[in-house]
């Protein structure tokens, strides 16, 4: 299942970070960071809990950029 | 400006105002030091814990963690003030980077905001409530008021208006839609109330299919994308392994040497290195140079799927096209009045007269060219010869419409027409009165269209097409295409298509317009497939590549330049940047600049290069 989120970030690197730090997470299968939409697209793994799992994306993007917010 | 950058600046007016003012005082020793650590943590403590947090998550190399070494390390040396300065100019720039993104993102959506917030559907008592268009189902009944967006794609069951496309196709004049007639969403309404009958859901719509194509756009990588990405993972640790060994090897051979090693002096060298080493300019202002290019695109009513098409269609060097529908009207209209024996109009009246009865599609083309609404009063004894034509009272004359057959008949001599199309005779009465030409026409623009490709640095142009080949001649001539292959089929299409990619040489590339119908696989095989007059056509917007959200052929030309435009702006950023930064790591190492050339370099180019994406989002004038 796919689905996209709106996110707030500062610059460019701080969102590829997020990028990677959203693809570690589990659960998450696939997760790419459009920084100039704003956009999370995050693609999550079969029968994945999707609001725990975002709870857990935020956490760990919270992590490497304490400036970073995901609205869902 | 938001609240977080209104906080940054008073941060950085409040140290840079500490900053001169301690530089100015006669303090010595501890003091000094203890004062200018107040602009320092003022402006720095962000940095500094960003840092600290880099290296316990074991992600060291970034930005923060560089310029916390470089400043840490200007410190130590008793440099306080470029401590200071590196830090400051460092905020500088990402103060203006942020700033700067968000405005250009904030025109870029001001640009594609077409997404509707509400439908409205009618309540029981006939009051209108406001819905999120997600929720209303197929077929049922929206009302659109002036002034607001068509949400839902539809068709009009009620009511009459003018509709503004300018959102969606970049095209100013407004459209007039009355019942029957299919609406997109996006459009914005503009005179009276329409009661539509939606033919889709919302997600299905046009709106958002646009929206989107748009967002996920950048999310296609081109080359140069990849290329920079690559560069700043290399880019970065290479300069900070040139840092350590500029700061170790030379003093060390200094001292086998025997002469004195001058640590302060290489490590400060290597400190400029780390204040360059960060790829920020180019990390930032290459996928804003695509997005923009896309973005401006957009507004001008070309939607371009990806940052790789961007590129591609900046090479195209051939662009093969199909004739009808794309550079022809697709509909038969009066193309020319020969042999006339009277006044050109009069004999379109005549003409459009005896045929007021007939519903043919010829007949129907007459009564357009002449645009006059028929008298039927003025027209009796209407006679159809089926195949030849028909024989008419017009104002108590005679009048014969039709083809050659019809003039044998009737033992009127006419006059051949050696124009292509279908000629309509006319014969009153008992005399030839001349001759009108029926044709498919080609687009005002078209001739024009195929100038406009030339002038875009297009080497070939080729038309394409299933007409037979008398037409497409005089088309291609009119036209002024460099070649033209007819009586092709579908399939052969294609195999034109590949012998034409072979043709082309090195990085020369093909692109092939269709108006989507018929030629999805011709639009998948070229470099890159243009779809023009898509709106509404879900098939083409799938298919290519390039969309042409109206079907006006000048916007070929003006893809081509929007692409060729930000492509050059993202070459000149990588150039200038990458050539600045040697520069300035050549000069640092050889001690010839300090550290405050080095972040002037650092933020300068960044600025610039930022300031140059931009201008990738203007293209009204190409």
């Amino acid at each position: 299942m796919k689905k996209s989120y709106k996110i707030e970030v500062d610059c460019a690197n701080c969102a590829n970070k997020m990028e990677l730090a959203a693809k570690k997470t589990e659960g998450v299968k696939d997760a790419t960071v459009n920084f100039m939409a704003l956009k999370m697209n995050v693609e999550f793994e079969e029968g994945a809990d999707v609001k725990a799992v975002m709870q857990n994306v935020l956490k760990a993007c919270k992590k490497v950029e304490s400036d970073c917010e995901i609205f869902f | 400006m938001n609240k977080k950058q209104k906080r940054m600046l008073r941060r950085i007016i409040l140290a840079a105002a500490l900053l001169i003012l301690f530089s100015l005082l006669p303090v010595e020793g501890w003091l000094r030091f203890a004062l200018f650590m107040i602009p320092y943590f003022l402006i720095g403590y962000d940095i500094l814990w960003d840092a600290v947090k880099g290296i316990k998550n074991l992600q060291p190399f970034d930005e923060n963690f560089l310029m916390a070494v470089a400043t840490v390390g200007a410190i130590a040396l008793g440099d306080y003030k470029e401590g200071v300065a590196v830090m400051l100019f460092y905020q500088i720039g990402e103060l203006f980077q942020s700033y700067a993104v968000g405005r250009s993102r904030r025109s870029i959506s001001q640009l594609m905001d077409i997404r509707p917030d509400y439908a409205n559907i009618e309540g029981e008592n006939g009051q209108l409530e406001k819905v999120d268009p997600d929720e209303v189902p197929l077929g049922s009944i929206i009302v659109v008021q002036p002034g607001e967006k068509v949400p839902i794609d539809g068709v009009i069951e009620e009511g009459e208006s003018t509709l503004d496309t300018a959102a969606l196709t970049g095209e100013s004049v407004p459209r007039d839609a009355a019942p029957g007639d299919e609406v997109i969403s996006g459009c914005i309404n503009l005179t009276g109330v329409l009661r539509i009958r939606t033919t889709k859901e919302f997600g299905e719509s046009t709106v958002s299919k646009i929206l989107e194509l748009v967002e996920n756009a950048s999310s296609r990588k081109s080359r140069s994308e990849n290329f920079i990405s690559r560069f700043a993972r290399v880019y970065t640790p290479a300069v900070c392994f040139s840092a350590l060994a500029l700061a170790v090897l030379p003093p060390l051979v200094r001292i086998v040497m025997g002469i004195p090693a001058e640590w302060g002096d290489w490590v400060y060298r290597a400190l400029t290195f780390l204040v360059i080493s960060c790829p920020c300019a180019l990390v930032i202002s290459i996928p804003l140079s695509f997005f923009a290019g896309i973005g401006g695109a957009s507004s001008a009513g070309v939607l371009i799927k990806g940052s790789n098409y961007m590129e591609t269609l900046a090479q195209v060097k051939t662009v093969a096209f199909d004739k009808t529908g794309t550079m022809t009207q697709g509909v038969f209209e009066v193309s020319g009045i020969h042999h006339s024996s009277m006044e050109e109009a009069e004999l379109l009246e005549y003409a459009a007269l005896a045929e007021s009865y007939s519903s043919h599609p010829i007949s129907q083309s007459l009564r357009r060219a002449w645009g006059g609404e028929p008298d039927k009063n003025r027209v009796s004894d209407v006679t159809e010869l089926s195949g030849k034509g028909l024989t008419a009272r017009v104002d108590g004359k005679t009048v014969a419409v039709g083809n050659a057959k019809l003039m044998e008949l009737l033992g009127v001599e006419y006059k051949e027409c050696h124009s292509v199309g279908t000629v309509v005779h006319v014969a009153i009465d008992g005399a030839y009165a001349g001759h009108i030409l029926i044709a498919d026409m080609l687009k005002p623009t078209a001739k024009s269209a195929v100038a406009a490709m030339k002038a875009a640095g297009v080497k070939k142009t080729v038309m394409l097409t299933g007409d037979a080949h008398a037409v497409a001649a005089q088309t291609a001539g009119e036209l002024g295409a460099d070649a033209f292959y007819a009586e092709l089929l579908p399939g052969d299409k294609v195999d034109r298509v590949e012998k034409l990619l072979a043709e082309n040489q090195g990085k020369e590339k093909l692109a092939f317009v269709g108006d989507g119908i018929n030629d999805a696989p011709v639009l998948s095989r070229a470099d890159v497939g243009i779809a023009m007059g898509a709106l509404g056509s879900d098939a083409a917007i799938e298919a290519a590549d390039v969309v042409l959200m109206d079907d006006d052929p000048m916007k070929i030309a003006k893809a081509i330049n929007i692409a060729k435009k930000c492509i050059r702006i993202v070459y000149e950023n990588i150039v200038f940047a990458i050539a600045v930064k040697l520069a300035c790591l050549v000069l640092g190492a050889l001690g010839i600049t300090n550290m405050w050339a080095a972040i002037f370099a650092d933020v300068g180019v960044m600025v610039i290069a930022v300031l140059n994406a931009i201008r990738a989002l203007r293209v009204k004038n190409l």
